[in-house]
């Protein structure tokens, strides 16, 4: 019969994990949280923006605050230490996660966007130079596009995108002709957060390689909804956000290859980051503190490992099995409806988010009509507005699922979505 | 149901599928294009004035962009012709809210004014009293 009977995980299960989704939506927006005058169940499908967080997390950070809240590395005292020991281990979960050597090659950032700036800068400022190239893709986020570019500017060198072709995939024999001698990094978004398109990050890896290059996945929309192995992917660095994998905001993670970490000059300056301090020099604390200057998001980092405990627990085969089932089954029934375009590879071969404009509706018409049935979607250019002016559009509207998603609600999206056709036709 | 249903009612769609004023003028007294960057809707708005600079005389607008800006500036235009310059400066956010006669979500509400922006700076722009490229988005 359903679809349903193929969820590779107790969906109900895990939506009772998290009590937000219980809430009713559709009232006043500005007096904040649930009241009197918000009658319809949420629709929640923003998640490529930010997932939801669950009850385990949500008790390690009130754990942590109501039971060892402390400074890091810098007390002998009890409190100080549980605080320590906790924040450390949580760079470990990271590093067992993705497949890491270990701590030293995991670097607490705010998120991914702070994991970018700080390669940018520490490592792209000291090693390009006019005559050298960066190579992106078309379907960059801003994170990426932005910052490359602007280093591109302050150092000379060339920032080149590789091409999206018409399937909304990368053009690989123009990856071929783009990664040159000359190329230093290889900067590559692995799941699109606008098309779903998954990237072939090992075969550019590969290419990178081949001529001496680096290579930054980011790894943003992929290490939320797959598994990601650094030593499979063989990417010299990765990075991605807690607050898109049921982890709080204010934390995400670096990865670095252990050598190239270490050649690195910090990027932030400060306490916690030093060893030896004299009125002339400094030396630097070991990988990965070295990188994590000030004060950390403690709890936060803690929390992110409880997400990540929590992901594990659900599998992560399984939870790409998920957003796999509801991608293709949204990508089916927008498309049937005739009157939707939906960008990107079809829906057997695409992460679990699908961007699409209605014929007539603005998307931003369209998103406050399906918020009008409680269904959230993002509409905007999605940080990718390159690619937008590329599609030929100015906005497109945004579905993207989660563990706790339901085939129920991505009806709710399509009878929402018919309906604002109906509206404006 | 929320804001958004109501924010749909009947006189928005009415605007938004027959713009009034729509085009360009042959020979306008200022021009200026103005965007929203948060949607990307864009508004071209052409102005001719009477009475020595004092009154608008005739509006187009031309442009991209949701329902909310397009009936929103579609509106405005009709309220504008005869209208001084003093009172164009003067209409506020609220005009325009009340002006569209529904409620608009507070994330909306750029759109909602963009039409009366692109208006009033291009106005302040032909009088020499803002920089073009210091404007505010
Ligand atoms: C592909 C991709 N890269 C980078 C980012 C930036 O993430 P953050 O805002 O957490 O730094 C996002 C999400 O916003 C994303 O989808």
């Amino acid at each position: 019969m359903g679809v349903q009977e193929q969820y590779p995980f107790d969906v109900q299960a895990v939506r009772a994990d998290f009590p937000i989704l219980d809430r009713l939506v559709g009232g006043d927006p500005t007096t904040v949280g649930q009241d009197d005058s918000d009658d319809t169940p949420l629709v929640y499908l923003d998640n490529a923006a930010t997932t939801h967080t669950p009850e385990p997390v949500v008790d390690a950070i009130a754990n942590y605050y109501r039971g060892y809240n402390s400074n890091v590395h810098r007390g002998i005292h009890q409190l100080s230490q549980e605080a320590s020991v906790a924040y450390e281990r949580a760079h470990d979960t990271v590093a067992d996660f993705i497949g890491a050597a270990g701590r030293e090659e995991i670097v607490f950032t705010k998120n991914t966007t702070e994991a970018l700036n700080l390669v940018a800068y520490a490592w792209g400022l000291e090693e390009l130079g006019p005559g050298d190239n960066v190579v992106l893709s078309e379907m960059e986020h801003h994170a990426s596009l932005v910052t490359w570019q602007q280093i591109g500017k302050k150092t000379g060198a060339d920032v080149r995108f590789i091409e999206v072709t018409e399937d909304g995939t990368l053009d690989m024999a123009d990856a071929a002709e783009k990664i040159d001698d000359d190329t230093e990094m290889v900067s590559v978004v692995h799941v699109s957060n606008t098309l779903g398109t998954v990237n072939p990050i090992r075969e550019l890896a590969d290419m990178a390689h081949d001529r001496d290059a680096l290579i930054f996945a980011d790894a943003a929309q992929s290490v939320p909804t797959r598994p990601v192995d650094v030593t499979d992917l063989d990417v010299d660095f990765l990075a991605f956000s807690g607050h898109k994998m049921c982890g709080p905001t204010g934390i995400g993670a670096l990865y670095g290859r252990e050598a190239i970490l270490d050649a690195m000059s910090p990027y932030l300056y400060g306490g916690e980051m030093i060893r030896r301090v004299t009125y002339e020099e400094s030396t630097w604390e070991d990988l990965p503190w070295k990188f994590e200057a000030g004060t950390p998001s403690i709890a936060q980092g803690i929390a992110l490992a409880a997400a990540i405990e929590y992901m594990d627990d659900l599998g992560m085969e399984r939870v790409q099995a998920h957003e796999e089932l509801l991608a293709e089954y949204a990508y089916d029934r927008l498309t049937d409806l005739g009157s939707v375009e939906i960008y990107g590879p079809p829906g057997d071969e695409r992460g679990g988010l699908v961007a699409f404009n209605v014929d007539g509706v603005h998307a931003h018409d369209l998103s406050s009509i399906l918020n009008d049935y409680g269904v959230a979607v993002r509409a905007g250019d999605h940080c990718t507005q390159p690619l937008h002016g590329k599609l030929g559009i100015a906005a497109s509207a945004r579905a993207s699922f989660y563990v706790y998603n339901t085939v129920e609600e991505v009806d709710a999206l399509v009878d929402a979505v018919s309906d604002a056709y109906d509206l404006f036709a | 149901m929320g804001l958004g249903s109501d924010m749909y009612r009947q006189q928005i769609l009415d605007h938004y599928k027959n713009p009034r004023n729509y085009g360009e003028l042959e020979d306008p007294d200022f021009t200026h294009v103005g965007e929203n960057p948060s949607c990307g809707d864009t508004i071209r708005v052409d102005v001719a004035l009477d009475d020595g600079g004092e009154t608008i005389d005739t509006v187009r607008f031309s442009g991209d962009g949701c329902a909310i800006s397009m009936a929103s500036a579609s509106m405005l235009s009709e309220r504008l012709e005869g209208m001084t310059i003093e009172e164009l400066h003067a209409l506020e956010t609220d005009d325009i809210t009340e002006m569209l006669g529904v409620e608009i979500s507070p994330m909306r509400v750029k759109c909602a004014v963009l039409g009366r922006q692109v208006t009033q700076d291009g106005a302040k722009i032909h009088r020499g009293e803002l920089d073009p490229d210091r404007i505010e988005e």
